[in-house]
């Protein structure tokens, strides 16, 4: 008796100690994973900081030195550059991803769900290399629109897994009650399944988009860039990322700073996206 | 005893319950239903009479709520499929759209499925809408109307906005019951409604039943012996994918004319 007791004394603090120095390590781990979004927070406010002031916003590019210089162009330019690629990629993802959930127990729903699983794998500027192929050549000139298109190939990926997998979460028995009162089976699927699945699939929305927004490879044989105004989807197009890669990348500390600021943008812009996402899905009732 | 004598004996059970209603609203011939390859109902002979309440009781997996889901073709959406004769008003139920028939035929679950994105006024009007109807005016009539028949209407009146996953869940089985009205059909499957609510909540649904059937056939499936005794009229012995017995509630209770149907509700097995 009294040996046992010994025992199972013994069992547990080698338990407590386990347990402690378990919930260090993911503590940790937690840690070293911020570290780095620290970083980045910290080096592009801090570097940024000093060009970011309304004529960033409103201003062209201007040479080298000359004060006032802004990035209007870029600004605008990445906003329809991201509007294009969602326009194209939300709806497919969407529709896909609704097609693989509800239809999609058969032979061809697992090959689409294969392929788009490697097309989520596929580097973002071998994508653009095939968007430069099959847009940019017949049309014979960089255009926004073969970036916007390369960027809604990006897209389609994400926003199609995570479509399937919000819309696999929802219960059997919506759909059931739905069918049951005599809706038919479209109407259940787009105004029952998919708007209780809805926060879920604008998450993914939001993280395609984003990854979108951030990309620069795709854009380079794409959309080009361009040091002039242009809203024309057919012309280049200026992008926050591309004056990024090249500020950043010129000898000249003045355009060094620019891209530091274009950067802060690039973020700010992808938060005031999340935000607006969180105010328009968020619901009266939590699901 | 053969199948032949059991076939015989339900038929004319049968003929007892539908001499009191002359049309039956629903009629089962030889139906047959499958699951791939597996049979789950064997030649169901089957008369549902008009405006009365049929209880359907049986051991779990004898096929009860399948031969209730095919009623409005909700076994299609399970993957079943039937063969056989099955009729609403005399009209071939398989050769209707589905859509339509399950319109005539709401379905009460087991499980209080509520939309809980939806608000309690949507969640009542969810069918009307959906189904086209978009006349404004008409929406509060229909809402205030549905949930005074499923008498929840004083418990519910000052919260329609709220969510319809906010309340008990005997409200939003009730909830489900006035959804299921508000498009006005004529029979209400239901299948267990009771069986996932408290004993006050369950009285609640019999007392609602008793009601409900003024205006509608119901058929219910309830593994609850007494819940059947309280609530129907007739009831339907399943054991095995098969129609066992089916007649008065009262004599099916008192007087069983089966072995088995007297072994399932003394709970000898099952």
């Amino acid at each position: 008796m009294e040996k046992r007791l010994e025992i199972n004394k013994l069992s547990f603090y080698r338990r407590k100690i386990v347990n402690s120095v378990m919930l260090s390590l993911s503590l940790l781990a937690a840690v070293i994973t911020i570290i780095p979004l620290i970083l980045i927070f910290y080096y592009t406010i801090s570097k940024g900081i000093t060009y970011l002031n309304l004529d960033f916003f409103i201003h062209m590019p201007k040479p080298v030195g000359e004060p006032g210089s802004g990035m209007a162009n870029a600004i605008v330019g990445t906003l329809i550059l991201i509007g294009i690629g969602g326009a194209i990629g939300i709806p497919v993802g969407i529709l896909t991803g609704t097609y693989l959930s509800e239809f999609g127990n058969n032979k061809f729903g697992f090959l689409v769900r294969f392929l788009t699983d490697v097309l989520s794998g596929i580097p973002s500027i071998v994508v653009g290399v095939v968007a430069y192929t099959i847009v940019v050549i017949p049309m014979r000139h960089f255009s926004a629109l073969a970036g916007g298109i390369a960027l809604a190939i990006l897209m389609i990926p994400t926003i199609t897994r995570t479509t399937e997998e919000m819309i696999r979460l929802v219960p059997h028995s919506f759909r059931e009650a739905g069918l049951a009162l005599g809706i038919q089976k479209w109407k259940t699927t787009l105004l029952i399944v998919l708007r209780t699945a809805w926060k879920g699939i604008a998450t993914g929305i939001l993280l395609g988009l984003s990854r979108a927004a951030g990309e620069t490879a795709p854009l380079l044989f794409t959309a080009l860039g361009n040091r002039f105004w242009s809203t024309s989807v057919f012309q280049p197009m200026a992008s926050l990322t591309v004056y990024i890669y090249n500020y950043a990348t010129a000898p000249f500390e003045d355009w060094n700073k620019q891209a530091w600021t274009a950067a802060l943008v690039l973020i700010l812009i992808i938060s005031i996206f999340s935000l607006i996402f969180r105010i328009i899905t968020r619901s009266k009732y939590k699901v | 005893m053969s199948n032949e004598e059991v076939k015989s004996q339900v038929t004319l059970n049968t003929e007892v319950a539908v001499a009191v209603q002359k049309v039956p609203k629903i009629s089962a011939k030889n139906l047959c239903a499958y699951f791939g390859k597996v049979k789950a109902l064997h030649d169901i002979n089957f008369d549902i009479p008009e405006k009365k309440v049929v209880a359907i009781i049986g051991p779990s997996g004898c096929g009860k709520s399948t031969f209730l889901r095919s009623i409005n073709r909700m076994h299609e959406v399970v993957g079943g499929t039937i063969t056989g004769s099955l009729t609403l008003d005399g009209e071939e139920i398989m050769k209707s759209d589905a859509v339509m028939i399950r319109r005539k035929i709401g379905m009460v679950f087991q499980k209080p499925n509520p939309f809980p994105t939806m608000s309690i006024f949507n969640n009542v009007i969810a069918g009307y809408k959906l189904n086209g109807h978009h006349n404004k005016k008409n929406l509060a009539e229909i809402v205030e109307k549905s949930l005074r028949q499923a008498a929840l209407w004083d418990e519910v009146k000052d919260k329609l906005n709220k969510s319809g996953a906010d309340i008990s869940g005997g409200q939003q089985q009730r909830l489900c019951i006035a959804r299921t009205i508000a498009i006005n059909p004529e029979v209400i499957l239901m299948d267990e409604p009771a069986s996932a609510l408290d004993p006050i909540s369950t009285a609640k649904i019999e007392e609602l039943i008793f009601e409900l059937k003024k205006d509608y056939t119901i058929v219910i499936v309830t593994h609850n012996m007494q819940q059947a005794a309280r609530v129907s009229d007739s009831t339907a012995f399943f054991y095995m994918g098969q129609l066992i017995e089916y007649s008065e509630t009262k004599k099916m209770f008192t007087s069983p004319e089966k072995k088995q149907t007297e072994d399932y509700i003394t709970g000898r097995f099952g």
